[in-house]
């Protein structure tokens, strides 16, 4: 008989809560001191408040959003379990790395360089943007993230000809997390984005929502939104940037390239194989709603498209 | 009490006619508690419950999952009967094996009804559409199709009508069922094989002891002798 392995978590061995939550404390209060002006942040952080700038169209949508309850508790993140509930239980017994160290690299970057978290936080002024995210599996939700353009990031690594693809790599800790053999998907999960996918501003660089720094099974401590593509697109827990000539494996795509393509923007009118992507379940609500393409972000973005056959670059 | 004694007593089938129905009985206040069809204090007091399951943000999904899961559960259960009765020498087992197939074939309306209703929206070309286009649906619509004639002829009437031999074959339609069952499962999952293979592996035992028992087993018609003896 198969039996779903529970991860072990080795970190909460060795650091017992009230010993880092003293220590986030301590963090914080020094933080504080100093002035920080991402205010105290640390990867090890269980919810920390963070003051964003609230945006209005086109960076945010005016659709009720999906109870925070639903958003933390509904998720597809393979590597912490399979099954919707799965990263909302497993995910916050792991401890996320502290610090969190990001290697921007690839033939593109002119100036490849490592940044940390606090690095990260003060890229851009933070931003509240209320995104619809539709999965291929034709769920929806509506989320208020938190942070900037993932350009704003890009640009820091002075993107040079070369750039013409971003490769984005997950962490993975085979210790904490499912292997590949359960989840049926390679480890670490890769992504990727043409340039000009990236470069638009629509495309968000993550680090929290509703409020409070990004829960560990909504992608902590920073991930990548891309509104208009399906959600396996928006790599969670990101630690490796990659600009590069060509176009990148992506783990979907690696798993069954004929159900997930590189591109896999939403769109009503192109079926994946075993479903219609022609409506929706918006979490919470009984009725299905139509999907719309580019999931509703068709000004933004439908004139990167323009040329290409959306049914063969699915 | 002897064993033989319990299996023979009619409390025994009662009580796994309940333990059949706590699936469903886990699952329908919270379905209607989700379809509003409840008063806002009584669908509280469910969710509260810990017995009733917890039917989470997307009720179509859940709900289609757990009556299908529950049909393959039953299923194989169903199967292992006559196996088990074997084994151990209990003939007595047999007479449960009729209300399994029948709760397996309950669920399996269940869910048929979850896709029609709550996916589908009851329209006919819709559905004919997913059942030509999606090889899944094909699969595990050909299943139910094969259990319906079995839950009718399960009565013992229709045994008596179609005669043992006949009535026998007509239900050994049941393996096939279980592997187009497993078959629309494994079929259907997005990465995660763990659990079709599991079912899939279960039901290729119940399946193997079958072939084998067949193979081993003496034929039955008495040989006529080559030579006179003696």
């Amino acid at each position: 008989m198969i039996i779903r392995k529970q991860p072990e978590l080795r970190y909460s061995d060795v650091t017992p809560k009230n010993v880092y939550l003293n220590r986030r404390r301590f963090l914080g209060a020094s933080a504080a001191a100093l002035g920080s002006l991402a205010g105290p942040y640390s990867a090890l952080a269980a919810p920390t408040k963070l003051n964003a700038v609230k945006t209005q169209a086109p960076f945010s949508v005016t659709d009720k959003e999906t109870p925070l309850s639903t958003v933390t508790n509904y998720n597809n993140f393979y590597e912490f379990g399979t099954d919707k509930p799965d990263p909302g239980r497993n995910a916050p017994k792991w401890h996320v790395p502290d610090p969190w160290m990001v290697r921007i690299e690839g033939a593109g970057a002119g100036k490849p360089q490592t940044l940390d978290l606090n690095a990260i936080m003060k890229i851009a002024p933070l931003e509240e943007r209320i995104y619809r995210h539709r999965c291929v599996e034709r769920w929806s939700i509506i989320v208020p993230w938190i942070g900037f353009s993932l350009s704003a990031l890009l640009k820091l690594a002075e993107p040079n000809g070369n750039a013409k693809y971003v490769a984005f790599q997950s962490y993975y800790d085979p210790k904490v997390m499912l292997s590949s053999g359960e989840a049926g998907i390679r480890f670490p999960y890769v992504e990727g984005l043409r340039m000009d996918e990236a470069m638009n501003s629509l495309a968000m660089l993550v680090v929290g929502l509703y409020g409070e720094t990004l829960p560990n099974q909504n992608g902590a401590p920073f991930r990548l939104v891309v509104p208009w593509k399906y959600g396996f697109k928006s790599i969670k827990s990101i630690n490796k940037i990659s600009l590069v000539e060509k176009e990148p494996p992506t783990t979907w795509n690696i798993a069954n390239s004929r159900e997930y393509g590189f591109y896999s923007n939403v769109n009503p009118e192109v079926d994946h194989p075993r479903w219609s992507q022609a409506t929706e379940e918006r979490l919470g609500e009984l009725a299905r709603r139509k999907t719309l393409k580019f999931n509703g972000y068709g000004d933004q973005v439908a004139a990167m498209y323009a040329f290409m056959d959306l049914r063969k670059n699915y | 009490m002897t064993i033989a004694k319990i299996l023979s007593s009619k409390w025994t089938k009662a009580v796994l006619f309940l333990a059949c129905a706590i699936p469903f009985v886990r699952l329908s206040p919270p379905v209607l508690a989700a379809l509003n069809a409840l008063p806002d204090s009584v669908a509280a007091a469910i969710s509260q419950n810990g017995f009733f399951v917890t039917i989470g943000p997307n009720p179509v999904e859940f709900i289609t999952h757990y009556t299908g899961d529950w049909t393959l559960r039953l299923l194989l259960i169903t199967l292992t009967v006559t196996p088990l009765r074997n084994l151990l020498n209990r003939p007595q087992l047999t007479r449960f094996r009729r209300m399994l197939g029948l709760f397996a074939f309950f669920y399996a309306m269940l869910h048929l009804a979850t896709w029609a209703w709550l996916d589908k929206a009851f329209d006919p070309s819709e559905m004919w559409k997913d059942i030509m286009k999606r090889w899944y649906i094909t699969v595990g619509m050909a299943a139910l199709l094969g259990m319906t004639p079995l839950a009718i002829t399960s009565t013992a009437g229709w045994v008596r009508r179609l005669g043992y031999k006949r009535w026998q074959a007509l239900h050994r339609t049941v393996y096939f069922c279980g592997i187009a069952g497993v078959t629309h499962y494994y079929l259907l999952v997005k990465s995660d094989i763990r659990l079709p293979l599991m079912y899939g592996a279960i039901l290729t035992v119940l399946l193997g002891y079958r072939v084998i028992k067949r193979v081993r087993q003496p034929k039955l018609a008495p040989r006529r002798a080559v030579a006179p003896v003696g």
